[in-house]
């Protein structure tokens, strides 16, 4: 890894029509880049109060591609999240009370206790949760997609996974059977320089967006720090896919500025190389070019940060508030016993709104539609 | 009622089920115009289009986990494994995925696994394993193994409908050897019951796939009052019927074709140990597999393998006690 490797991605590989965004979608974008990053510092302190048991990851300075890539689906596409995406679940619907009380093992968490951290999906939004095994969703997600091509829906199924993901064989096994059966599926790839602690030079020898030629599928590259080219180059890939194009791989390049996991304390990682990336934080280069670009007033941008963080700080209550699990539900759900459809995911961005329904300004802060902690107890 | 082989029965169970469910699909290694190794989907593909009848690459993985994910989304998958061992190869899409997604989320993942399995033709170590207790230690798996053609439909439509995850356990050495009566049309055989496939009064031998043929000529052949309990379904575990024969005749064989440690005999022999002891007559005996890999050579492969004569040795011995 040299640094120029670093400095080397430029721009959006795919070119955004600048219509596609309202003033309101890119409030939202800064909105739900700034959710995640808040919640997941929230989540950080609680871990170091003690509150969380196991262990604790985040995806600092990777939430422009959750965020961008998920805003770019409709209500009724589908999802695999890993652990760096939280942004795309705040999209979706999840609100931050859910997850962090799952953090916590708590009863209202997303998963009840069942499991922890982002190890979560929430059916009623849409998205199948992730396990483990890296990049093990990417073949659950051509399962839907496959569904869905079979049925003749235009519909897609997108899914997140690292580049360490790409040294392991399902990841073959994943783009080989996409670019077979030409399935509405969509792969976002983070490149975020680190798997754990091996970085770029020892997982591959030819990086994998050049890889997905040899599958007989697309590979776009972007700035995974730019929120508005991960959203340009998703919103193309998934409406590529709709339309019955087949799918996509796009590699977002990025940096993982916290360790793998909060015990993690990166000392592989070169200063020099974290410095250059600090300087080009996802959320406040684009709140600067709200200011610079789009006409934002700072008082604006300010007050987004304020009430994010207002709305957090309420969430972490509501998640403290909430009890353990009883033990007995540990014996509990192992087996189905019917099959229930996914619900439909929340899909902010402007372009799903009916015509004459597009937000005129950036919306309040309260929660998306959706379950919450305190509308579960009430 | 139709006289069908295990093969034909598993393949009519089958073609019933995607007639009467668009859902159901599929999917697999050379099943499409070739009809499958074994030829279960020969003619499907002119049926139901090469769509439902989904040829794919040589990539378990992929398999099971599209399985997955088609199931999540309303399909009813079913996944041929051309031979039960390479489910090795698919093995993390279904003890990690599919098997705990039920559990971690609350989402049924309806999908069957089809697994050629068992011994006795010379396929050697990698086409002649039983792995079906490699299933049992992933909750959220269910895992059935019929030992007669017409179970073999019947479990398959049950399995094909269950909202779960089901491993469907179809032995090799039955696909032709075995004929019987099947119901024409819709069938199904319920999950986790078990059958007495021969009443007696002095010994029970619990078996299911290959074993029960066996134990049914060794009972035959020794004129004993024998009884056989066919388990065919391994999870859910019909421990009522388990603890019923063993009660009523106090002396109990478990026999499978599938290895010793660990195995399916175990947790029967645990089971019946603990919850029916003061009935029993005699020592729980096993009859199983050698625990070593299935060899190639036809007379190593019969050392390793119970055949009919084992059996009668060991129900003779049993009787006797």
């Amino acid at each position: 890894m040299t640094l120029s490797d670093a400095s080397a991605v430029m721009g959006a590989a795919v070119p955004l029509d600048p219509a596609l965004l309202t003033r309101a979608d890119r409030a939202e974008l800064l909105r739900f880049m700034t959710m995640m990053r808040v919640a997941e510092e929230r989540a950080l302190s609680l871990y170091k109060q003690g509150k969380v048991p196991g262990s604790f990851y985040d995806g600092r300075g990777q939430e422009a591609i959750s965020v961008g890539a998920a805003f770019a689906l409709s209500p009724r596409d589908r999802l695999c999240i890993l652990h760096r995406d939280l942004g795309a679940h705040f999209v979706r619907g999840v609100t931050p009370d859910r997850y962090l009380a799952n953090y916590m093992g708590r009863a209202d968490g997303v998963t009840g206790g069942k499991d922890g951290n982002l190890h979560f999906g929430d059916r009623a939004r849409g998205c199948v949760g992730m396990v483990s095994m890296l990049p093990d969703m990417a073949l659950v997600a051509n399962g839907m997609a496959l569904a869905m091509k079979m049925r003749g829906e235009p519909r897609v199924a997108l899914t997140f996974f690292g580049e360490g993901s790409t040294a392991n064989g399902q990841w073959h096994e994943a783009m080989n059977f996409a670019g077979i059966q030409r399935l509405p599926v969509v792969f976002v790839l983070e490149n975020n320089r680190f798997a754990y602690s091996t970085p770029n030079e020892l997982e591959f020898a030819a990086d994998p967006v050049e890889r997905a030629e040899g599958y007989g599928l697309p590979g776009v590259e972007v700035d995974g720090n730019d929120v508005e080219a991960v959203f340009a180059a998703v919103h193309a890939a998934v409406e590529r896919a709709r339309a019955g194009g087949g799918p996509t791989l796009v590699e977002c390049q990025t940096m993982r500025m916290h360790g793998h996991g909060a015990h993690d304390d990166m000392g592989y990682v070169p200063p020099e190389l974290l410095a250059e990336w600090e300087a080009r934080d996802p959320i406040q280069s684009y709140a600067a070019r709200l200011l610079e670009e789009f006409g934002f007033a700072a008082e604006e941008v300010e007050r987004i940060d304020a009430e994010v963080r207002a709305y957090v700080g309420e969430c972490a209550e509501r998640a403290l508030a909430s009890p353990l699990p009883e033990p007995s539900a540990a014996l509990e759900g192992v087996f189905a016993d019917r099959w229930e459809p996914l619900g439909d995911g929340a899909a902010p961005w402007s372009g799903w709104a009916e015509p004459g329904d597009r937000p005129a300004a950036a919306p309040s802060v309260p929660p998306p539609p959706g379950p919450t902690i305190e509308r579960r107890a009430a | 009622m139709a006289e069908l082989t295990y093969l034909e029965a598993i393949s009519d169970g089958l073609r019933t089920e995607m007639r009467r469910d668009e859902s159901v699909f599929c999917l697999g290694e050379d099943i499409g115009a070739f009809g499958g190794a074994f030829k279960v989907t020969a003619g499907f593909a002119e049926e139901f289009g090469p769509e439902r009848v989904l040829d794919t690459p040589l990539a378990e993985n992929a398999i099971v986990g599209a399985a997955t994910g088609a199931a999540i989304e309303g399909m009813r998958p079913v996944c041929e494994m051309q031979f039960a061992d390479f489910i090795a190869c698919g093995f993390d899409q279904l003890v990690n995925v599919a098997a705990k997604l039920h559990y971690r989320q609350g989402q049924s993942v309806p999908l069957v696994v089809r697994l050629p399995s068992g011994g006795g033709f010379s396929g050697g170590p990698f086409h002649s394993q039983n792995p079906e207790a490699w299933f049992l230690q992933a909750p959220g798996l269910k895992v059935v193994a019929p030992a007669t053609a017409a179970d073999a439909k019947g479990l398959l439509a049950s399995a094909i409908r269950d909202p779960n995850p089901v491993c469907f356990l179809e032995h090799k050495g039955l696909y032709r050897h075995v004929r019987d009566e099947v119901p024409e049309g819709e069938y199904t055989v319920p999950l986790g019951k078990a059958r007495v496939a021969r009443e007696g009064g002095e010994l029970t031998v619990i078996a299911y796939g290959s074993a029960v043929p066996l134990a049914l000529a060794a009972a035959e052949a020794l004129e004993e009052d024998i009884e056989v309990l066919d388990l065919r379904s391994l999870c859910p575990l019909d421990t009522e019927a388990i603890l019923a024969s063993a009660r009523k005749t106090g002396k109990v064989l478990i026999a499978h074709e599938a290895t010793r440690a660990c195995g399916v005999g175990a947790e029967v022999a645990a089971l019946i140990g603990a919850e029916a002891f003061e009935d029993l007559d005699g020592p729980i005996r096993r009859l199983t597999a050698a625990d070593v890999p299935i060899p190639f050579s036809p007379p190593l492969e019969q050392e390793v393998l119970p055949q009919l004569d084992d059996m009668k040795e060991a129900c003779r011995e049993l009787l006797a006690y």
